[in-house]
């Protein structure tokens, strides 16, 4: 499914004293297959934007066009319980949406209000999301989700989400609080998903270096408006003026930039493999 | 969510905004106790004190329409409290029967009466809310609860809890409002279904949502630990309340409206 937004525009609590323009015309296009980034500074409209891509908030009248495949977001009678259902929507710390008596009825929520099936089919779909995001089943599924530790929690909130096999997967800062090796692990397991029914994934972050190392295309988000959609590998190049944004450059970035003040250019694409790669052969070539 | 604005504190610089909020809560209960001084059906009372209203609230900048907006809330109780008079008061003369219904003039007076009574109340106390915020009025009270420390009431510790719950309820209301998208976002419906069925739909709400209630009492409580609270033994103030000549204004003004409220009950009452 394909996401199309144009001149989409949104203003928190209009027409009183307070109204705040979220997002300004944007108009952005993510393509099926792509593993896309959104990066930029707090209140930026970047959470915004993607909490429209299931219809938890709706566009503005001024809003052009905004379709994720089939659906019309801004028409009124959009089923927008299906489109949910395609479009699975993971927030910050999603181990807080933790709710029910045992893990395996936390993880079925979603699938009993989409889909309702049968107990046999619920508990193998359950099974089937839970050793997706890594959680031994029979292990799990009676425990408490509150019995769990922190990274096993934030898997079972996963598993509840894409439980119901959403073609779209859109996570906001879903590494935020993991250790460096959850961290690994996280977008190890979010790499297998993107072979699997997620056909698409929309990743909110902060970290670039996450953004150079995984996203195909990122939109930088400023002050309501995307000031750029590229390549992590264009994008990262340009590092001054995401600095005046108050945005990061990865590491690579960095050094990359400083190479070039002394003269050595690397044409890299600004993950660590290919920058370690494309230094050393320079280094070789001046030997 | 985002639309529900907890109290009603209106960000300007103002007169009243910068009065001494003990002041400011004497002079509401001042004004309460002159909106019951007026004399039943003595009509012209209100009208000094919509006119105490008005100027006040010019005199805070903050819209007057806000004010009135602040009645929204009790407009239910203000009908059912009028139409009870109207119907079932059997005091004057009878203008319409019905039943064991009779509607009389005094009903309808009274009916006015009471829902001007109410009515001029609650935008007086509104004023209080909309210049004053939560912590400021807190912080009032714990002042003005002193003399209850002599018969060991804990007035401290009751500010305390006051100003921790209204400095929270904006947090909780954030992540309120992100829970029920999270599980929006799963396919949880609020708004179909018979009461029992909504009710039950709140639960994957009120649990997480009591969960980090917890944690965060237990962060609080860590972090005040950490920065050596020990209670109010001690305790200075980092804004100390001092009365201006704003106050002195503000009371006398108050005292003005006592005092016209206590000449018009003497004069110029409806007959009944």
């Amino acid at each position: 499914m394909q996401i199309v937004a144009e001149n989409l525009s949104h203003v928190y609590s209009p027409k009183s004293k307070f109204a705040v323009a979220a997002l300004k015309n944007v108009s952005l296009t993510i393509e099926e297959g792509e593993f896309f980034g959104i990066i930029g500074h707090t209140g930026s409209g970047k959470s915004t934007f993607i909490q429209h891509l299931n219809g938890l908030i709706r566009a503005d009248k001024g809003s052009k066009k905004l379709t994720v495949g089939e659906f019309d977001l801004l028409d009124k009678e959009c089923d927008f319980k299906k489109l949910r259902s395609k479009v699975g929507m993971v927030f910050q710390y999603p181990e807080y949406q933790l709710f029910a008596d045992t893990v395996a009825a936390d993880v079925a929520f979603g699938l009993k209000n989409f889909e309702n099936p049968n107990e046999a089919e619920t508990a193998a779909r359950v099974k089937e999301a839970l050793e997706t995001v890594g959680l031994d089943y029979e292990e799990v599924k009676d425990k408490s989700p509150f019995d769990l530790s922190g990274g096993q929690k934030r898997r079972a909130a996963i598993a509840g989400v894409i439980v119901t096999k959403p073609e779209i997967l859109v996570l906001d800062e879903p590494v935020a609080g993991l250790d460096p090796k959850g961290k690994t692990e996280f977008f190890r397991l979010l790499h297998a998903l993107h072979g699997g029914f997620v056909k698409t994934i929309v990743i909110v972050s902060h970290d670039m270096d996450n953004v150079a190392e995984h996203c195909t295309r990122a939109a930088v988000f400023d002050k309501g408006e995307i000031y750029r959609v590229a390549p992590p590998k264009e994008l990262f190049r340009d590092a001054a003026a995401l600095t005046a944004m108050g945005l990061d450059v990865p590491v690579t970035g960095y050094l990359a930039a400083q190479l070039k003040a002394a003269g050595v250019f690397v044409d890299t694409d600004f993950t660590v493999a290919d920058f370690a790669e494309k230094t050393l052969e320079k280094w070789r070539e001046r030997q | 969510m985002k639309d529900v604005s907890f109290g009603q504190y209106y960000p300007v610089s103002s007169f009243v905004h910068r009065m001494d909020p003990r002041v400011k809560i004497l002079l509401s209960i001042a004004y309460i106790v002159a909106v019951f001084l007026i004399r039943e059906f003595h009509f012209f009372g209100f009208l000094a004190a919509f006119l105490f209203i008005l100027i006040a609230a010019f005199a805070a900048r903050v819209p007057f329409l806000k004010v009135v907006k602040s009645i929204k809330g009790i407009i239910f109780f203000i009908v059912f409290s009028s139409v009870l008079q109207i119907l079932f008061n059997h005091e004057g003369t009878v203008l319409a029967a019905w039943w064991v219904i009779e509607i009389t003039d005094v009903g309808l007076l009274r009916a006015a009466f009471i829902t001007l009574r109410i009515t001029l109340i609650v935008m007086g106390t509104a004023l209080l809310t909309l210049t004053t915020t939560p912590v400021e009025i807190a912080d009032g009270l714990e002042s003005l609860l002193t003399p209850l420390k002599w018969v060991k009431f804990p007035v401290h510790e009751f500010a305390l809890i006051m100003s921790i719950a209204l400095r929270f309820i904006p947090t909780l209301m954030d992540e309120t409002e992100r829970i029920i998208n999270a599980q929006k976002a799963r396919g949880a419906d609020f708004e179909s279904g018979n009461v029992f069925k909504r009710i039950r739909a709140l639960v994957p709400i009120l649990i997480p949502l009591l969960l980090s209630s917890f944690r965060r009492a237990d962060e609080l409580g860590d972090a005040m630990d950490a920065r050596c609270y020990s209670g109010a033994k001690g305790r200075t103030k980092y804004k100390k309340m001092r009365p201006t000549w704003r106050d002195l204004v503000g009371t006398l003004f108050m005292a003005a409206l006592i005092a016209g409220v206590v000449l018009l009950n003497g004069v110029l009452g409806v007959a009944v």
